[in-house]
């Protein structure tokens, strides 16, 4: 169960490759589709990897994604 | 996989945790792909988060360029001024109103060439401000003209044939001049500038951070060193953290080490302070210390 | 609203005009000023360095007049009244700042003490040959006022004036003294507080969500917000939408340089003081301002003692200058005579105004002195012929 979830704002995405190369679970990869702008924003190839570190988040100069840790229901024992 | 417009991949109640320091109706903005200054507003943000400011008492004066565009996107009282005049202004807000918090967030151009001189005085006298300097080695937005801090033998539209003026140390600069915290980061460390930051909010005084960013589209192609992608993997395997290291010893080059780190740390009373101090000795009684001056 | 007590120095006073004027901003409630060393302004913002911490205020020299004139513009917008002082040189370095608190609508007062140019020129000496730099020396299409004292009380009274103006319309104000002026010394009465107006900042009292801070209700001019009340609004020099967020396109520009020109064009009629004296019947009207107006004077009173019929028109307010007056005028006598310590300046504007109804003759000097009445009155006589 991932820790963590990827959101993409695929029309601000310019596909500068920055979250892809610097996401340290490698959960990201630039997709074929594109948005209007013709970028090939970024999806989530390994999303049970995902930490909800949001280095991705933090890297993004177009603030086009974030990821925010799931909430689990109960807690630790 | 077909080649068809994508969704916004969201979850459910998921917020940008940077979204509430935007004007989200002005966002995709003007920065090209692979541009580094949007990364460094994240770095911002966070600092803003974890240091808890108080969001209306911030001000933020850019001055212009690529960098000086930050004020229009960002969710503050902002102050887009003239070419290098940032820290005046922002000295203006400060001295009128000491209760602000006053970010000065410019480029390396708009700072250290045309804004040269207000720069160093603004060090000299330890005015409280924090200065955020986007340094891409380039004046950007005019299509790539040589900045003072352009390395050696750099390609620029104004040196074809290489840069070979000796460039800017801006920490060894702005420490001379007499800045009380003096660091430098890449886009790469987005957590380390997101603490310098926050640790320059504790500080009184005239704070200077470089953040050494990605021009893909002039100096990086133009220098036919790749795209933002590739600087930033440059900033990673060639960046040296270095605290404390002497500030004469971090200039730069075009492909060579880049130290970062917090290189000055130090304590000297801020302007104002000195300002009160040397009035109350002298006036005594007579002094009329100015509280506001908000004039109804 | 009534000057604030605190800086109204109420009494009979000899002082010169360069003091008189720092009087006047204090009782103007200016309690923040930034300034740069030349002569023969500097005075103004000694007096004013030595007297703001003891009424409660701000004063910084700056580093040049390229930051003084932008420092002031940043105290402003954090709450004061502001201004700078300079002469001919430093108000060369400060035209892009006019321009930036023309376009961001900051109301602010800069004070020229003109001197004997070009360039380093006479720095002692008087000269009126910055009138025109005042109206045109920015780049772009732009308003502003200017104001002309003729005396050391003027400076007081006038730069008031100045600042209420500058409130009023949220315009850059131009207060155009000169070296004679600003370094002679006269009596100078200064009233108690409460028989002075003040005009207050057009601040909102719009909530959060509804103010826009470049909107305006029909009324030319917006309401302003200081950093730091909880606007969290945007300045800019760029052209701009009612919102303050860059919007380059011709439809925005349009809008918005038009509204900057028309906010001032269109209350000219109100703005615009002059002196009057003998006007009706006269064949020749002699306009003038600053000292040179007191130089006339003496020409005006001996070409009647000759008998011819000479009316006096003094302008105090030099931008937006007087059109309506002068075309007015213009239909009834037969010239105008116009004496200035430059080579033409407001001449070619009383001339384009009078559209050729009246003969337009300058009294030109170069500066570095006041005229000869006789050369005043030599050309009156010819005027009158």
């Amino acid at each position: 169960m991932a820790k963590g979830r990827v959101s993409v704002v695929v029309e601000r995405c310019k596909a500068c490759g920055f979250c892809v190369e610097f996401c340290p679970s490698h959960v990201l990869a630039l997709s074929s589709a594109f948005n209007s702008k013709g970028y090939h924003p970024p999806h989530v190839v390994h999303p049970e990897k995902c930490s909800g570190c949001d280095l991705c988040g933090m890297y993004c100069p177009d603030f086009a994604i974030f990821a925010t840790k799931v909430k689990t229901a109960g807690g630790d024992k | 996989m077909s080649d068809s417009l994508l969704p916004d991949i969201l979850n459910n109640d998921a917020v940008n945790p940077v979204e509430q320091f935007l004007r989200s109706d002005r966002i995709p903005h003007i920065w090209c792909p692979g541009c580094g200054i949007g990364t460094t507003v994240n770095s911002f943000a966070r600092a803003l988060i974890e240091s808890k400011i108080d969001l209306q008492s911030l001000a933020l004066v850019s001055g212009i360029g690529c960098t000086g565009r930050v004020a229009g996107y960002v969710q503050l009282d902002s102050f887009h001024t003239t070419h290098g005049r940032a820290i005046p202004f922002a000295t203006g807000l400060k001295l009128a109103n000491p209760k602000l918090n006053v970010v000065v967030y410019s480029g390396d151009g708009d700072l250290s060439a045309i804004g040269g001189n207000h720069l160093i005085h603004a060090a000299r006298r330890n005015i409280d401000l924090k200065v955020i300097c986007v340094n891409n080695l380039i004046y950007a937005m005019t299509g790539g003209q040589t900045a003072p801090t352009t390395p050696d033998d750099s390609i620029t539209s104004t040196n074809p044939y290489g840069v070979f003026e000796p460039s800017f140390n801006l920490p060894h600069l702005v420490e001379a001049a007499g800045a009380v915290y003096v660091a430098r980061w890449t886009t790469f460390h987005v957590r380390q500038l997101a603490r310098s930051i926050s640790e320059a909010f504790q500080k009184k005084g005239f704070s200077f951070i470089e953040v050494i960013s990605p021009c893909p589209t002039l100096y990086q192609r133009r220098n036919k060193l790749g795209d933002g992608l590739d600087a930033m993997k440059y900033y990673k395997e060639k960046s040296k953290v270095r605290h404390g290291a002497p500030t004469s010893e971090v200039g730069l080059t075009m492909t060579g080490e880049i130290v970062v780190g917090k290189f000055v740390d130090r304590d000297r009373p801020d302007y104002q302070t000195l300002m009160r101090g040397q009035f109350a000795e002298s006036l005594g009684e007579r002094f009329v210390e100015q509280t506001e001056m908000v004039c109804s | 609203m009534k000057a604030d007590p605190r800086g109204v120095l109420t009494g009979i006073h000899f002082m010169d005009g360069d003091h008189a004027c720092c009087e006047g901003a204090l009782a103007a409630g200016a309690r923040f000023a930034a300034g740069y060393p030349i002569t023969p302004s500097t005075e103004v913002v000694e007096r004013f360095a030595s007297r703001v911490p003891t009424v409660g205020g701000t004063f910084i020299q700056m580093e040049d007049e390229l930051a003084a004139s932008i420092t002031l513009q940043g105290a402003v917008w954090g709450g004061a009244k502001a201004f700078t002082v300079t002469s001919g040189p430093g108000f060369s370095l400060m035209m892009e700042h006019i321009g930036y608190a023309v376009m961001t609508e900051t109301p602010c007062v800069f004070v020229d003490v003109q001197r004997g140019g070009p360039s380093t020129g006479l720095p002692t000496l008087p000269a009126q040959s910055d009138m025109f730099q005042a109206k045109w020396g920015s780049h772009g299409d732009y308003e502003i006022i200017a104001l002309c004292p003729n005396s050391p009380q003027e400076c007081f009274d006038l730069t008031i004036k100045a600042f209420n103006l500058a409130e009023e319309f949220r315009v850059p104000v131009m207060f155009m003294m000169d070296e004679v002026v600003g370094h002679m010394t006269e009596k100078v009465v200064i009233p108690s507080a409460d028989q002075i107006e003040v005009t207050p900042r057009r601040h909102t009292h719009k909530p959060v969500e509804d103010y826009l801070p470049y909107g305006t209700n029909g009324d030319q001019v917006p309401e302003m917000a200081h950093a730091g009340e909880g606007y969290k609004f945007h300045v800019t020099g760029l052209t701009h939408d009612e919102r303050g967020y860059p919007n380059m396109t011709p439809q925005v520009q349009d809008k918005l340089v038009r509204r900057l020109q028309s906010k001032i064009r269109d209350a000219a009629d109100r703005i615009a003081l002059f002196e009057e004296e003998q006007i009706e019947g006269a064949d020749v009207v002699v306009v003038s301002y600053g000292i040179t107006s007191r130089v006339a004077q003496r020409a005006i009173e001996a070409a009647r003692e000759q008998g011819l019929h000479v009316g006096k028109l003094r302008l105090i307010t030099a931008w937006p200058f007087p059109e309506k007056k002068i075309r007015e005028l213009a239909a009834n006598v037969k010239a105008f005579v116009v004496p200035e310590l430059n080579l033409g300046q407001m001449v070619r504007e009383v001339e384009r105004a009078a559209a050729g109804q009246a003969k337009t003759f300058a009294v030109s000097h170069a500066g570095g002195g006041v005229h000869n009445p006789n050369d005043i009155l030599k050309v009156i006589v010819e005027a009158s012929r």
